[in-house]
């Protein structure tokens, strides 16, 4: 039952032409052949609304799926207009959820789809799950229905365990990619990694790095003795640095690594093999992991970094010293994650050792402000937008921000795409002028006419909501927290921004006024979520009646009043309410 | 029972402390999002009680369990209660936690509100933070997110339920468990705020104690490093730091490796899901199937009948048992589990071993002052 073009297209039947239509000026064949070709989610929409055959043939020479929202369809919509289907990308629950604001068991959960895929893609060959839960079972399904299977990926999914992954390195004999990113299950335990066959030898792709398991070293070893294709390796920090220094011995092809441990006692002779095997790998482009990494080990590294792109500290807290003597040795980095125990010093060096730097992403030590650290402040951020003019995507923690600092900042990289401030006090004005941060957003989406991702904070009125709902025309998500001042705020945003698709808005005084504003918008958007806002029950009930293809679920807290609507998700979806909706799900 | 002294000092300080907070709220905040319930005068005593206590003890801000069990727990706190007032760290879900807020917001005189943006650093030195920290006003939500906690990945055994079981099945080491209000720290600890993933919180404390790290790391000053597992390792240590130590509500992880002999992988157990040995054995038991090991026939349930209603203890912990259960602590030294309390035993605890009792003999183990 092989997939190709000889079947007959239900295209070619008699009743798919409407009378009117014109006849087609391609045979059908030639169509499917020529949409093959087309990758791009965006474009296979847009073909598939031109005409009816178009739209055929399209879902025909369809192979890959994504879905956004895996409550938006449901796997038999799926399964009834896609056919010949190779990879899936399916996406969970809210995004907030990786925060801890969804309680647990909120649903997301992958079987039912496994089970229809299944049933109807027996040649499935790539999944990828974000922020869904995957238990075991759907694991021990997921190995044994698919013969040609590849490649997995699980980023933040969580429910599973040591026997689901057994399953997989067991029975996929085809796999080439295992890559489980940000997994929030608990000890996984390490048994699974000595399941793969002896001759197994496929893999190109293993990334176990945030899995909390213990694994056989030498099980490992052979492994990556084995595979001689591997380029991403990314390992747990159960691994010592010596017995990197082995796998490395083993795979200096690798393009991605994620190290272990990055401390242990080493004899000179030690470091310098250790030295020597990472100087042997030419061709690193990405390097994470180095937990608990100092400056005595970090050195070792610099033999490597020559072509390193990205570089992910976000796992080490490096001071400002030993971060600048590293970034030397990396002149070409476009991507950088580190944590702010570096300090607006450690910013500088950035600014100057890296100039080609397009992401960077600061996290803190000290969410909590338990030890009052200084951390980065307006001064690191305005250093590197000083020396990388092409920056585009920036994360940013910080405690203090002036309007000033980001008007100068925007000035300087006028092509950011992606603009995540986070100023970790809810509500907190411009140190300097003590006035709320409108300015500065403003600047924002006046002067970076290809923003997509914004996330605002500090003290903020509506006079920010109004600037980018008038200015953002490329807004594609928005996360607004303990912001504005009245419904009016909110409403600027859904009657401008042509272009938004997902909202995120907590502790806000954004009432049903304001919700029930958008309800046209919705439909065009993925989804919109407020929560501790001041919407109520009634408000959530008004909207849902009023547009039936939109999902409008409340997360009912217990012993909270009646009447507001604390947890609200809306989206559109084509497959009616949630049937697995636990009991504090209320679909509307 | 040794009766708290409410001196004039007290009061004036929380009245004082009271209007600088109000002085602190901001022109946005949010609306109120809890109605006021579930108050009773009781509860306002134990908390202004176990308010005084600490500032006499002059500790940290701590978690613990509900205000309706201060009072109970008042007349036996003592020397000791410094320690276990630390212990129950564990859940930041605590369903009286509203009860705690709105006793304090009473005692004020103040309206509640949802979490007001901390009071300026200023505020943060000496004293003022433990009442700082108690102040704080809570998000509601998070109260009844009782399942999310910030460490998303808590064990299978709740920790919720592990704080509230304490008083029955772990009362064997100590008297009464403590429950004095959650700690706060100086920012108003919000669910998911400020917006890190849980996995990268965890992966943050995991791997910020080092005691190596602190040596070779000179440009690392010991306040400054990466203490975020906090003073779970500080504790016991001489620094004379009267500044109190912050502790947060969020539950962070605390991963150590346990080994047993003949088995070659290890594992990995969440030391701050629980709150006593006796969970710990347990938990141990079941991930290493030491009972099956040993063969036991008889259910749990059969058991408790047989032993008129008393849980028998886990193997780990029973000296007649074929496993053993050790430690290696700060100094490299290999201690018998159980012989310290439960904190003490969390301060200095760097990784696990079950071993079998035949090949314990041979080593020179150290003992705590109990006996094996």
């Amino acid at each position: 039952m092989d997939p190709d073009q000889s079947e007959d297209s239900p295209s070619n039947s008699a009743n798919s032409h409407g009378p009117t239509q014109p006849q087609s000026p391609f045979p059908d064949e030639v169509l499917e052949k020529v949409l093959s070709f087309i990758d791009s989610r965006k474009d296979r929409s847009s073909v598939s609304l031109v005409r009816k055959d178009w739209y055929n043939a399209e879902r025909w020479t369809r192979s890959k799926l994504f879905i956004g929202n895996c409550y938006s369809v449901s796997p038999e919509i799926v399964a009834r207009r896609f056919p010949r289907i190779k990879s899936v990308t399916l996406k969970g629950k809210p995004r907030f959820s990786d925060f801890n604001m969804l309680p647990r068991d909120w649903g997301a959960n992958v079987h039912s789809w496994l089970v229809m895929f299944a049933k109807v893609y027996p040649f499935l060959e790539e999944l990828r799950l974000k922020r869904m839960t995957v238990t075991d079972e759907s694991l021990e399904l997921l190995a044994k229905s698919f013969p040609r299977f590849k490649a997995l990926t699980l980023s933040s999914c969580d429910g599973f365990s040591d026997n689901g992954l057994k399953a997989i390195a067991s029975h996929c004999r085809n796999l080439t990619e295992l890559d489980i990113q940000d997994s929030v299950t608990d000890d996984v335990g390490g048994g699974w990694l000595s399941c793969f066959p002896e001759n197994f030898a496929s893999l190109e792709v293993l990334n176990f790095s945030s899995l909390n398991c213990e694994v056989s070293f030498d099980d490992l070893e052979r492994l990556v003795g084995r595979c001689k294709s591997l380029r991403v390796l990314k390992v747990n920090d159960s691994i010592t640095l010596d017995q990197l220094r082995r796998l490395l011995v083993h795979a200096p092809q690798l393009m991605e690594l994620g190290t272990g441990s990055f401390m242990q006692e080493l004899t000179p002779r030690q470091y310098e093999d250790i030295e020597s095997a990472f100087s042997n790998c030419r061709n690193l482009q990405v390097l994470s992991g180095l937990w608990e990494a100092t400056s005595l080990y970090l050195p070792v590294l610099y033999g490597a970094c020559a072509s390193l792109t990205f570089l992910n500290l976000s796992d080490v807290a490096l001071q400002s010293s030993e971060f600048a003597k590293l970034l030397v040795h990396c002149p070409n980095l476009r991507r950088l994650w580190v944590i702010d125990t570096v300090e607006d010093k450690g910013l500088e060096a950035l600014g100057s050792s890296c100039p080609l730097l397009e992401e960077l992403r600061v996290f803190p030590s000290d969410p909590y402000d338990r030890h009052h650290r200084d951390g980065v402040t307006e001064l690191g951020f305005l250093a590197v937008s000083r020396g990388c003019r092409k920056l585009r995507y920036v994360l940013y923690f910080c405690r203090r921000m002036t309007n000033a600092a980001v008007v100068t900042i925007v000035q300087n990289c006028p092509d950011f795409t992606h603009f995540r401030l986070c100023i970790m006090t809810p509500g907190q004005p411009d140190y300097l002028t003590n006035e709320p941060m409108d300015e500065a957003f403003a600047a924002v989406v006046k002067t970076c006419t290809k923003l997509k991702r914004l996330s605002v904070s500090g003290l903020l009125t509506d006079l920010t909501f109004e600037y980018i709902g008038k200015y953002a025309k490329n807004l594609e998500t928005l996360s607004v927290a303990f912001a504005g001042s009245s419904d009016w705020g909110m409403q600027c945003v859904l009657e401008g921004c042509p272009k938004l698709r997902k909202l995120e808005i907590r502790d806000c005084p954004f009432g049903n006024a304001a919700l029930l504003s958008g309800r046209e918008k919705y439909e065009m958007m993925r989804s919109l979520w407020m929560s501790s806002c001041n919407v109520t029950m009634k408000g959530c009930r008004l909207l849902a009646r009023e547009m039936p293809r939109l999902n409008v679920e409340v997360i009912k807290d217990e012993g909270n009043d009646d009447g507001q609507a604390d947890r609200v998700y809306v989206y559109r979806s084509v497959a009616g309410p949630r049937r697995d909706a636990p009991p504090f799900v209320l679909t509307l | 029972m040794a009766p708290p002294l409410i001196t004039t000092t007290t009061i004036s300080l929380l009245f004082s402390l009271h209007s600088f907070s109000s002085s602190l709220i901001p022109k946005t905040t949010p609306r109120i999002a809890q109605p006021l319930l579930r108050f009773s005068f009781l509860d306002f005593l134990g908390i202004f009680f176990s308010l005084k206590v600490e500032s006499l003890m002059r500790t940290a801000v701590v978690s613990g369990g509900g205000g309706l069990n201060s009072i109970g727990s008042m007349s036996t706190l003592s020397s000791e209660e410094k320690s276990m007032v630390m212990s129950s760290e564990d859940s930041s879900s605590y369903p009286d936690e509203p009860e705690l807020e709105l006793g304090l917001g009473l005692s004020l005189g103040g309206g509640k509100a949802k979490p007001r943006p901390p009071p300026a650093k200023a505020a943060a030195a000496g004293s003022w933070d433990q009442y700082a920290r108690i102040l704080t006003a809570k998000d509601f939500p998070s109260m009844v997110s009782t399942k999310a906690s910030s460490s998303s990945s808590s064990s299978s055994s709740s920790p919720a339920a592990k704080a509230n079981n304490n008083n029955g099945s772990c009362g064997t080491k100590r008297t009464a468990e403590p429950s004095s209000p959650p700690g706060r720290s100086a920012v108003s600890q919000v669910v998911g705020w400020p917006p890190i993933r849980a996995y990268r919180m965890n992966s943050l404390v995991n791997h910020a104690k080092s005691p190596a790290m602190e040596e070779s790391a000179s440009a690392i000053d010991k306040s400054k490093g990466m203490n975020l597992v906090l003073d779970k390792t500080n504790y016991s240590s001489n620094r004379n730091h009267n500044v109190a130590k912050e502790r947060g509500l969020v539950k962070t992880s605390l991963f150590i490796k346990v080994n047993m002999d003949g088995i070659p992988i290890g594992r990995k157990v969440d030391l701050s899901a629980h709150s006593c040995y006796d969970s710990l054995a347990h938990t141990l038991d079941h991930m290493f199937k030491l009972s099956a090991a040993v063969g036991a026939t008889r259910s749990k349930a059969e058991e408790e009948v047989i032993m008129g209603g008393k849980r028998r203890p886990p193997i780990l912990l029973d000296s007649s048992s074929d496993f053993v259960l050790t430690y290696e602590d700060k100094e490299g030294d290999w201690m018998l589990v159980g012989d310290v309390p439960w904190e003490m035993f969390l301060s200095s605890v760097r990784r696990l071993r079950i071993r079998r009792t035949a090949e314990v003999n041979g080593l020179g183990l150290m003992k705590g002052t109990g006996d094996s």
